[in-house]
């Protein structure tokens, strides 16, 4: 690991008999942060590749067909919002955007607009990659635990666990892996009423208090996707001063 | 005067005060208030006053020119009178029996008759001490004064009386003159002329009546007016208040009416004016804290990206130190620890630059304090156990208010912590309570403790208690900076206290309502574990027992001038 610190940004090649290494996209302008990126992440045995400007990312994207997109919200050329926006549009990735400013709308939009989790500046390298890693993980709320059926039924959906998907009436609905991971966590305890805290925890990681603004947003853009009338929610239901739990489920 | 004072001394006090309360007092403060009031007043007084001299000397002046004309008139018909009779007596027949009575009573219907009926005068001869009278004015209108005089004096005599009628009608105001008739052989006869003022009378009643009303009239006329003017001047004087109260309360934008050339007119101008001024000033100034606010968020923001590569490098070289000769391991070691230090100055400089643009929000939610102690109690656990310091929650009553957890949780871990660094080793107790209105935290600590006069200063930013002594404990400076903003934003008090070799006390309290004005603390400002002797002032048999404590404590408390109050100063 450490012999491979001061290896330049570029390469990457995976040795034969390892497994494939996730490979993890780094849209940010400043080269030095870009380059530290990607000696940690390379450390930690993904594989990086830089794009320096918003307005190429996502050619870059394209191209490169990352596991997971670090994304800068200050970029040159094309805002990181509008990146990340362009990325969600015709992928599923997780995307992780860097922000230096917590405390603005920035984070929200970056949400809004896709993103799945944020990190703010400046962040040690191994919260980040804690964050990669369960973004990356999909483990083990994506498969089916002991004694549990493959299918669930919440609201009028059913969420196949192994299939990683969800439909309504036989139509599939398209969801990215966090809303998911969201949407399984509630359905999986219909009783329970989930705190924006213990949902944190249990699809974002967070060991501690952290911002709940990413629940708050991620309910939004799942009851968007799934709710018949995302302002009257049927599915995810919000329990007041509380937080929130799965609807009834609805036998056709 | 005297008796009042012992009648007022005599009621209850409270009835007392009362009567010296609302009486007066309302009306006293309601007349210093209002200028127009004043104004309306002192006219209508000073007109009535004006009005009273004036009607009454009108009325003397009316009175006596109607007197005196009365009185000539009245002299003058009267020696008419007396001489028609003298001449009548001296041309009366005095041959053979005369019956003088007869004449006399002849003599006087005769007057009463030529006086027309109208009342002008009426006539009464004294004869030999029989009275001999024509019309109703009985003998009594004549003053004996008169009848003396008369006896003794050939002229006509005037004098003023009042005229007594035989029927039921009141006396009335009149003139009586007297004169002697002669008759030749028979001597001297009284005749008196008597004058009712009737008509005067009559006329000055109308005339007081006349003037009476008039000054009233005036009275009223002059208040109304008096009124008006003083409206007239108040009204744009009060829109100038209120302008003035505009500005004051920071409505920048409001600008009076202007309206003609006068003295009012300019004032108004002079208000907008200055207003403008203001504005632009204010405008200015904010403008520049603006910019300066802006400039440190910024840094702060901009120093982000280069201390993320420094750090995340730092790491890496920390990581890999097992691998570097000792001087170079330790370097890495530093350069780990201090980046922890820088980020969390950086942090606190763009919290307390939040403050200061007034950008920081409160989200108060009801939150139990104990569960923000416990929590912060268990997360300092490896420091206590680094200082070795013993840690204990002295809890009681309800401790739930209305707060920000994550402000108040950043407040008590800087107390704590600052406590547990400088107790030297001694216990360090928070103590919670909780009353009808506010919830506090104390936490108190035994170690250095700090000059009474420092209290204020440990709050201001990057203080340091002795620059010349090195820094051996971390923290950025900020950190009692930011809490005092943070206690201030939920309307609370943060207050310190210390002594040096006592240790320190840092209370916080909040408002068990959010928004709710505070006036107590469940906790007073000062420990209770100091000794009882150490308070100096107010509490005598504490003196006494001086020897117990020693000397150092005492002296220093002594030219600390403390003195004991519950509220932040």
């Amino acid at each position: 690991m450490v012999g491979g610190v001061f290896d330049g940004v570029a390469g990457g090649s995976t040795e034969p008999g390892e497994p494939p290494r996730a490979r993890v996209l780094v849209v940010d302008d400043d080269a030095a942060l870009a380059e530290m990126l990607s000696i940690v992440l390379r450390n930690e045995g993904f594989e990086p590749v830089w794009c320096a400007y918003g307005d190429k990312a996502l050619a870059s994207f394209r191209e490169n067909h990352p596991d997971l997109v670090l994304l800068d919200v200050m970029l040159p050329g094309r805002d990181g919002v509008d990146v990340c926006r362009d990325i969600r549009a015709e992928s599923d990735v997780p995307i992780v955007m860097l922000t230096a400013k917590t405390d603005t709308v920035d984070v929200v939009e970056g949400l809004e607009a896709g993103a799945d989790d944020y990190v703010a500046k400046p962040f040690k390298a191994k919260e980040l990659v804690a964050r990669i890693r369960t973004r990356l993980r999909r483990l083990p709320t994506g498969t089916v635990e002991e004694g549990e059926a493959d299918t669930l039924a919440i609201g009028d959906l059913v969420i196949s666990v192994d299939g990683h998907s969800v439909k309504r009436g036989g139509t599939p609905i398209s969801l990215t892996p966090l809303e998911f991971d969201l949407l399984l966590a509630l359905a999986r305890r219909p009783w329970q009423v989930f705190s924006r805290e213990v949902l944190l925890e249990q699809v974002w990681g967070y060991r501690h208090a952290a911002d709940t603004r990413l629940v708050n947003v991620h309910v939004q853009r799942l009851r968007s996707k799934i709710e018949r009338d995302p302002e009257h929610p049927e599915i995810v239901v919000t329990v007041r001063g509380i937080g929130y739990k799965a609807g009834e489920p609805v036998r056709a | 005067m005297r008796r009042l004072v012992g009648v007022v001394a005599t009621l209850p006090a409270r009835l007392r005060a009362r009567l010296r309360g609302r009486w007066w007092r309302e009306p006293l403060s309601w007349w210093s208030s209002s200028l127009p009031l004043r104004v309306t007043s002192t006219v209508f007084l000073a007109s009535v006053v004006v009005l009273v001299l004036g009607g009454f000397l009108l009325m003397q002046q009316a009175t006596a020119g109607v007197l005196n004309g009365k009185r000539e008139s009245a002299g003058n018909e009267a020696r008419q009178a007396v001489s028609t009779a003298q001449t009548r007596l001296n041309n009366a027949d005095l041959t053979g029996e005369v019956n003088v009575d007869q004449l006399l009573l002849d003599l006087a219907t005769g007057f009463a008759g030529s006086s027309g009926g109208s009342e002008q005068y009426q006539v009464i001869i004294i004869a030999r001490g029989q009275t001999i009278t024509a019309g109703d004015a009985t003998a009594e209108s004549i003053p004996a004064e008169l009848r003396a005089q008369v006896e003794t004096s050939p002229d006509l005599l005037m004098t003023p009386t009042r005229v007594v009628y035989d029927d039921d009608r009141p006396p009335v105001a009149g003139l009586a003159a007297g004169s002697a008739l002669t008759l030749a052989g028979n001597g001297r006869y009284a005749i008196f002329l008597v004058f009712p003022l009737t008509q005067e009378a009559s006329t000055l009643a109308v005339l007081r009546y006349a003037v009476v009303s008039t000054g009233a009239v005036l009275v009223l006329m002059l208040t109304l007016i008096a009124a008006l003017v003083a409206r007239q001047v108040v009204v744009p004087v009060r829109d100038a208040r209120r302008a003035a109260e505009n500005l004051a309360s920071g409505n920048l934008h409001d600008r009076m009416r202007v309206r003609g050339q006068d003295d009012l007119a300019r004032l108004a101008t002079s208000m907008n004016d200055m207003a403008a001024e203001m504005e632009k000033q204010i405008t200015t100034l904010s403008e520049l804290s603006q910019v300066q606010q802006r400039f440190v968020s910024d840094v702060s923001h901009e120093l982000r990206t280069p201390l993320t590569t420094v750090r995340m490098a730092a790491e890496v070289l920390h990581d890999a130190r097992d691998d570097f000769d000792p001087v170079s391991a330790r370097s890495a070691e530093l350069l780990q620890t201090e980046l922890d230090r820088f980020e969390s100055l950086l942090n606190d400089l763009l919290e307390i630059s939040r403050f200061d643009a007034g950008a920081a929000v409160l989200t108060a939610v009801p939150t139990d304090l104990r569960g923000i102690v416990d929590r912060v109690v268990e997360a300092q656990e490896p420091l206590v156990r680094a200082y070795g310091v013993q840690l204990s929650v002295h809890a009681t009553g309800d401790t739930t208010a209305e707060v920000d957890a994550r402000r108040i949780e950043r407040i008590l871990r800087n107390l704590l912590v600052n406590a547990i660094e400088h107790s030297e080793g001694h216990p360090v107790d928070v103590l919670l309570a909780g009353d009808d209105h506010a919830v506090a935290v104390a936490v108190r600590d035994h170690g250095v403790g700090f000059e009474a006069s420092q209290a204020k200063q440990v709050f201001l930013r990057f203080w340091r208690a002795d620059p010349a002594r090195a820094r051996t404990v971390g923290g950025t400076g900020l950190g009692l900076a930011i809490s005092m903003e943070d206690a201030n934003l939920h309307g609370g008090w943060l207050t310190g206290w210390g002594r040096p070799g006592l240790g320190a006390q840092f209370r916080l309290t909040v408002p068990r309502r959010a928004g709710d004005v505070l006036e107590t603390s469940p906790l007073p400002m000062t420990p209770r574990d100091l000794p009882v002797l150490a308070l100096p002032g107010p509490e005598p048999d504490a003196l006494g027992e001086d020897e117990r404590v020693g000397e150092g404590p005492i002296t220093v408390l002594a030219a600390s001038g403390w003195q004991p109050g519950r509220g932040p100063a």
